[in-house]
């Protein structure tokens, strides 16, 4: 299993961003930046997936598709908030229908700041999520014993 | 061609006449905005034709009723749908009508109070 | 007998990274209804003008959509300009075109390729992103930012170009119209391509206007309608002429955003060649009273930007009328009729922003 981790799947949701974030997530995928160069995949499915790349603040009508998102994954995952919408609501903060950060609804493992994102800090976000996937790994094979 | 923005008062009654005189001029339907005043709603519907646009202002009680432009220009659902759900604009027969659940949000008509 | 059944499409879909949702009417393989269902990603930002003044909203403005950013961020502020009567200097209209030209080269090179992607074109996508990072670069290099600028501000901007600036805007642009011709190609004339954008959802020039089309929808159906024509920034100094389609098709729909690109190329180099120097702000003195309604052409199409000030430094309503709102209902019409295996691809044809539809 120590293989599977080091190519993780990644899935994407926009829990409520602008789009600038999703666009520079989808970028990273693209020639330039080329994050499948290490194995990662980016998936629609999130029973396959290994990491969860969120977008956006919280609002009432997404906090629910969210947390379902999050519980359809298989265990261990890794949830990384990208932006500085995802990481504490940013400069949507105070509007009525913005409930805050990702960790108010599920538990966040790397935040990833910026408005919007630089890829580069985006692939440094998701190589520290591998390091918590390893963790989690282990510790999963620790409690088996 | 410069970029004016006319607005036209009308009134309640003198309301339906007029945008059904805007579609057989063949106007395009701009857009429809909502706002809080202290007597009630201002409604703005915005129709273009060629390169100019004219904004008919309409004054609403706080209680009184619209009638949906939905019959006249098919297209105006979403936009009169926001206004009824943000703003509690009493907007009637809109086709279709989402019954304030197109944004679904747990604050209910927040333009409405102002602080 | 045909039997009816309702797909659910979306929230979470493979078409864009943006939440919508449609509820699909089907009679077999064919789309006889589209309900559209939004407010996925619904903020409350018109709201938020009771909370920032008017030069601070000018953030929150840009930050309606990360992709159309630089046209929300320079609407916004002619609106206010125009109500409090700024005379915007000549050298920041001009940078003002320039940067808007540049993310609409930018804009269109992303739809190009999550249209190719729509597809199951991969090459082609890649090579359209690819293409897409010029741009990224030249905006890095000029505004510091690669997607979100913060350059406009009310009374003109805030950076300033200098010519090593501007000569590089010239040579990359001229390197990539170089680079685009073998993809303008691919998408006009390759037959997968064309098998599944010709006679694909067409939308009639009577249509587009009654259903209150805006942008490249509207010029595909053959409405010479845009808004650069208003003269607004620097348009009224160059020579702007409206790309029309007739076959109001999908393929008449990508070759408009094609012939667009070229457009652009063509009106930041006309730009560079007649910007005058001298400052780039005019100073901003007391607060906004009156309202005002102001078009420009994004991308996508037309967005109109309605501010109400009363005198204070907030404003008391700021609306945001953005093109996709004006193209969902024509998207509608157009998914009536249609296969279902054709919708990802008709969702596209009409540039979708749900970030800016929601607001």
């Amino acid at each position: 299993m120590n293989k599977v981790s080091k190519s993780p799947w990644l899935l994407h949701y926009d829990a409520s961003s602008c789009n600038g974030c999703d666009i520079e997530v989808l970028d990273c995928l693209t020639p330039k930046y080329d994050i499948e160069r290490f194995g990662i995949i980016n998936t629609g499915d999130p029973f396959q997936a290994d990491i969860l790349l969120i977008t956006g603040g919280v609002n009432s009508q997404t906090a629910p598709v969210v947390k379902q998102i999050y519980s359809q994954m298989a265990e261990p995952k890794v949830v990384v908030a990208v932006g500085i919408c995802a990481c504490t609501g940013g400069v949507f903060k105070e509007c009525y229908n913005i409930k805050g950060g990702i960790d108010t609804v599920i538990p966040v493992d790397v935040y990833v700041p910026g408005c919007a994102a630089r890829p580069e800090s985006i692939i440094d976000g998701v190589v520290r999520a591998l390091q918590v996937l390893d963790d989690k790994q282990a510790a999963l094979k620790n409690k088996e014993r | 061609m410069d970029n004016r923005s006319e607005i036209r008062k009308i009134t309640m009654a003198e309301f339906f006449s007029a945008v059904v005189h805007m579609k057989t001029e063949g106007w395009r339907l701009a857009q429809i905005c909502a706002n809080s005043v202290p007597q009630g709603y201002e409604m703005s519907y915005s129709f273009c034709k060629g390169y100019q646009m004219v904004t008919l202002r309409l004054e609403v009680g706080p209680d009184e009723e619209v009638a949906s432009i939905t019959q006249i220009y098919p297209c105006a659902f979403l936009q009169e749908n926001e206004a009824k759900e943000l703003f509690g604009v009493q907007i009637t027969k809109i086709q279709p009508d989402y019954r304030d659940k197109l944004y679904r949000i747990e604050e209910s008509t927040p333009f409405r109070k102002k602080e | 007998m045909s039997t009816r059944s309702i797909v659910p499409f979306g929230p979470q879909h493979p078409v864009l990274p943006e939440p919508v949702h449609l509820d699909l009417v089907l009679e077999d393989e064919m789309v006889v209804d589209a309900v559209p269902s939004i407010g996925y990603i619904h903020r409350g930002l018109e709201k938020l003008v009771d909370k920032r003044d008017f030069k601070q909203y000018v953030y929150i403005a840009e930050r309606v959509c990360g992709i159309c950013s630089c046209g929300h961020g320079l609407g916004y502020c002619q609106a206010v300009e125009q109500v409090m009567g700024i005379e915007v200097p000549d050298r920041a209209r001009y940078l003002r075109t320039i940067w808007m030209e540049m993310s609409r080269v930018h804009s269109h090179l992303l739809w190009l390729g999550l249209l190719a992607d729509a597809m199951g074109f991969e090459s082609l996508f890649m090579e359209s992103w690819r293409l897409r990072e010029k741009i990224l670069d030249l905006f890095d290099e000029t505004t510091g930012g690669r997607i979100i600028h913060s350059v406009n501000q009310v009374g003109g901007v805030q950076k300033d170009m200098d010519q090593g600036m501007l000569d590089d805007i010239l040579r990359v642009t001229r390197d990539l119209e170089k680079d685009m011709k073998p993809v303008i190609d691919t998408f006009l004339q390759d037959y997968t391509v064309q098998s599944r954008l010709k006679g694909v959802g067409v939308l009639s020039k009577e249509d587009a206007i009654g259903l209150g089309a805006v942008g490249p929808m509207l010029r595909a159906s053959g409405v010479s309608y845009d808004a650069r024509l208003l003269g607004y920034a620097a348009y009224g100094e160059l020579s702007v002429e409206p790309v029309l389609s007739t076959e109001g098709d999908s393929y008449g729909r990508c070759a408009v955003r094609l012939q667009e690109i070229l457009q652009s190329f063509a009106l930041i180099r006309e730009a560079i060649g007649k910007i005058p120097a001298g400052p780039v702000s005019a100073p901003v003195k007391g607060n906004p009273d009156g309202e005002y309604f102001f078009r420009i052409e994004q991308p996508r199409g037309e967005a109109i930007y309605y501010v109400k000030c009363n005198g204070t430094k907030n404003l008391e309503r700021f609306r945001l009328r953005t093109p996709t709102t004006s193209n969902i209902p024509p998207m509608v019409q157009l998914l009536k009729g249609s296969q279902l295996a054709d919708v990802p691809l008709l969702i596209l044809t009409i540039d979708p922003c749900v970030s800016c539809t929601e607001r």
